[in-house]
């Protein structure tokens, strides 16, 4: 048959009108997929309502007020609960759509129609209405948020996910529009999606290997009531944790929003990163949406099956499980078909290489809220053949109290952002006692908590979006939220920062060493422990949000990168480039089986060693602040022969001379990095580390790391070496 | 709102003038024309984009159009795109399947 028959064959089949609606040549649609789906000669409509008594497709020109048709679903175009159309002779780039479905409005029951509004498509792959971020929409508009048509004909060439192994991962959570909008920035467009495509050269030279971004999921920033109380000035909703449109990509983000390109601006952001190497992963927020309880704003799931999408109590009230007014019904199975379509649809549609799931303790909750042993949308999105590579990351706790750290459903597939690791690492350096054994534990990739599972389980990290960045860590003991406007009643309480003898700003060259100091402590720990780190973005040039730890509504310089760091902060940027290039250069960093503290290589080393002020005799009493181990390189992961590393952190306050473990015959200690040395950016460049002094102690300083490597070196170079490091 | 479109195929390179404004109303129009470009067997598309005063985001799409259709051996360059144009054209990641190159 050749492709002019089958191209005439698909034409009978598929287009050919057989009703006339409201003027619209139309035909019963097909079920699936849900969504808006061009097929030839027209859009194939169809959606989902169990309750509903009726539904309309209603058809606008696009940016018109009110609609050019609505076109009710006849009975025959319904299969079971699903509306189906397919309309021919669409003009799909001048179009928007929505429906209108009508029923019963019980709430005791459950539902909630309202047939005055005009409802957004869940499946929407496109929505038009917030185009260019922050810009005053008409709050008069009967339909806001309007799903759109999209065309899936981006050139993605040969891109795929790249499949980087977890546990080789450095992963760089940053923002899209707070990454270039300050004014130093220097891109074309900044703040957009193209915008943080001019900065790959940085993510680049940083050596980060994933970006993580906060929610790209179409949101409303304008949903925000507060104001800054100083200021006056509109709080926005930056951060974007209120999802409008799950399948949609922010189209504010997009500099190209404003003519309905965000999808192909997007996913030329993600083609770019992947020609870098560097993965994508989007912090997905499945546990709630922008419609809020009852007085919240209708907007599509409420209107279309609000007793289907959201968690009632049993008198039909919203269960608020995530702090933000509702809670989605994640475990309903049309819901999971949901939330298993939508990313399949970015893995798919976007090559996104993994997610971050939001709140996910509320993932394994039952539609009455009960935590399941065995909760079927979790287990679904492990073995899911689409996602079978795909990163999948659990915030596992919510705002309820279900704390999972450990202990998430993970079938062997879901990592965790590491909570406990965060607080064990902050509170060792800022000088608490008590914690040198569980520092150890969270540095050895927290076997207490994922043994079998591997560390690679353990997202470690010591700053995210949300609470202190890492210089306000080191410079703030107490948050200071009153631009929030809540009168500093928000954000985290217990951030466990120190603000090395002055709150804030500081023209003491003592603190603000010290502060550099205790910094690099924070990322030497980070970046060379097992698990995968996470580094907040700004935190590798000392952003600071002036001691804000909630900044989830200020789209200002208090959020925004300034590149103005850059150079002003070189030192500290250098020193955590250094580490993220030393982490990729050892395989044994990077294992992802937990150390058993054996020698099972036959190496005359166990795996990973530990240490006090004495080599072999670590120190794990209430008053010990000091924190050494070994890593034997030929327990490297892969079995790669690589060097031995020792890392050694002193959160004291005096310094402490170190007895260090002898290496095998031949071999010697070389000093990488000290982050209390003076030398260029605390370190040494990668392969051109020098030989110790005295190959068996070092002098290790008041609240500073030491990072040395042990390897091979021949006898002449070890004595030029020495004679080096001893000229004046 | 006049467009205007024309094609002429010299040595296997096909040369497309667009003129007026480029949107979803006179975007068939650019993709007949590309159909008959890619019926000729050019090695080389050239679009002449200087007397072109607006393209839509049809339009832009409309490159992607042309990509799809000419395949990926054949090289297209868009000449003389005025800079809003060009802008989009960049922000959006098309230049990264077609050459932008200034008049």
């Amino acid at each position: 048959m050749s492709p002019r028959d089958l191209t005439e064959m698909r034409e009978r089949v598929d287009a050919y009108p057989t009703h006339r609606i409201a003027g619209y040549r139309v035909r019963a649609g097909r079920p699936f997929p849900y969504g808006a789906t061009p097929v030839p000669g027209g859009v194939n409509f169809s959606v989902y309502s169990d309750r509903a008594t009726s539904m309309s497709l209603v058809l606008f020109e696009r940016g018109a007020p009110e609609p050019a048709a609505e076109l009710p679903f006849p009975a025959e175009f319904r299969t079971g609960s699903v509306y189906a159309m397919t309309v021919f002779g669409l003009d799909v780039e001048n179009l928007e759509y929505g429906f209108r479905a009508d029923g019963p409005f019980d709430p005791v029951s459950g539902d909630r129609f309202d047939a005055r509004r005009v409802l957004s498509d869940p499946y929407a792959r496109l929505v038009s209405g917030r185009d260019v971020w922050g810009r005053e929409p008409d709050w008069n508009d009967v339909y806001p948020y309007r799903a759109q048509v999209v065309n899936d004909d981006f050139d993605w060439g040969d891109d795929t996910p790249l499949r980087i192994p977890t546990e080789d991962l450095v992963i760089y959570e940053t923002h899209v529009r707070g990454f270039t909008r300050h004014p130093s920035s220097g891109v074309t467009a900044p703040g957009t999606y193209a915008g943080l495509r001019e900065k790959i050269p940085y993510l680049k030279h940083l050596g980060v290997n994933c970006v993580e971004l906060l929610p790209v999921f179409e949101f409303d920033e304008l949903d925000n009531p507060r104001t800054n109380p100083v200021t006056g000035e509109r709080l926005h909703n930056y951060w974007g944790y209120n999802t409008v449109s799950f399948f949609a990509p922010k189209a504010g983000y997009a500099a190209t929003g404003r003519f309905g390109m965000q999808a192909d601006e997007f996913k030329s952001l993600v083609k770019e990163l992947h020609r870098a190497g560097i993965e994508v992963v989007l912090d997905v927020v499945f546990n709630h949406t922008a419609e809020g309880n009852e007085y919240g704003p209708t907007i599509s799931f409420r209107g279309l099956d609000n007793a289907t999408y959201y968690m009632l109590t049993p008198d039909g009230q919203y269960y608020n499980f995530s702090g933000t007014g509702n809670t989605v019904n994640c475990n309903h199975p049309v819901v999971r078909d949901f939330v298993l379509g939508c990313l399949r649809h970015w893995v798919a549609e976007y090559h996104i290489d993994g997610f971050r799931f939001d709140l996910a303790a509320i993932l394994d909750r039952a539609p009455d809220g009960t935590p399941l042993p065995n909760p079927p949308l979790l287990e679904q999105l492990a073995y899911d053949p689409v996602l079978r590579h795909t990163k999948l990351i659990a915030e596992a706790w919510d705002a309820a109290g279900l704390y999972q750290v450990g202990h998430f459903p993970n079938y062997g597939r879901w990592s965790e952002w590491n909570g406990k690791y965060r607080d064990a690492v902050r509170r060792f350096v800022k000088g608490e006692p008590g914690v040198a054994g569980e520092l150890a534990t969270r540095m050895a990739g927290s076997p207490d908590l994922y043994w079998g599972r591997g560390a690679a389980a353990s997202v470690n990290f010591v700053t995210a979006h949300d609470g202190f960045t890492l210089n306000d860590l080191v410079s703030y003991n107490d948050k200071h939220n009153e631009a929030n406007g809540e009168g500093n009643t928000d954000g985290a309480n217990d951030n466990y920062s120190w603000n090395c003898g002055e709150e804030g700003p500081s023209a003491s060259p003592h603190v603000r060493d010290l502060r550099m100091r205790q910094m690099k402590n924070l990322m030497a720990i980070l970046l060379t422990s097992q698990g995968v780190p996470m580094i907040l973005a700004g935190d590798e040039v000392g952003r600071t949000q002036l001691g804000n730890n909630n900044t989830y509504c200020q789209d200002n310089e208090l959020s925004w990168f300034d590149w103005g760091l850059v150079e002003a902060n070189a030192e500290l940027l250098e020193f955590t480039r250094g580490l993220i290039a030393f982490r990729h250069a050892h395989p044994v960093l990077r294992n992802t089986e937990h150390p058993r503290g054996i020698d099972s290589m036959g190496s005359g080393y166990p795996d990973v060693s530990w240490h006090g002020v004495r080599a072999w005799h670590p120190d794990w009493a209430d008053h010990c602040r000091v924190v050494a181990l070994m890593r034997c390189g030929r327990h490297a992961k892969g079995g790669v022969p690589d060097d031995h590393v020792y890392v050694a952190v002193n959160a004291h306050w005096e310094p402490h001379d170190m007895e260090l473990p002898q290496l095998p015959d031949g071999q010697a200690w070389h000093l990488f990095a000290d982050t209390g040395a003076l030398m260029p950016y605390g370190m040494h460049p990668l392969g051109e580390e020098p030989l110790l002094e005295h190959p068996g102690r070092y002098h290790l300083g008041p609240h500073s790391a030491v990072i040395l490597v042990g390897r091979p070196v021949p006898t002449t170079q070890a004595t030029q070496a020495t004679q080096k490091e001893m000229a004046p | 709102m006049t467009f205007d479109v024309r094609l002429r195929v010299n040595e296997r390179v096909a040369t497309i003038e667009l003129a007026g404004e480029l949107d979803a109303s006179s975007a068939g129009r650019f993709h007949d024309t590309i159909d008959e470009a890619a019926a000729a067997g050019s090695i080389e598309l050239v679009i002449r984009a200087e007397k072109l005063d607006y393209m839509s985001s049809a339009g832009l799409r409309s490159l992607v159009f042309a990509r799809q259709k000419m395949g990926d051996d054949v090289r297209i360059a868009v000449v003389g795109a005025q800079e809003p144009v060009a802008h989009t054209i960049r922000l959006a990641g098309f230049d990264h399947s077609i050459d932008l190159i200034d008049a």
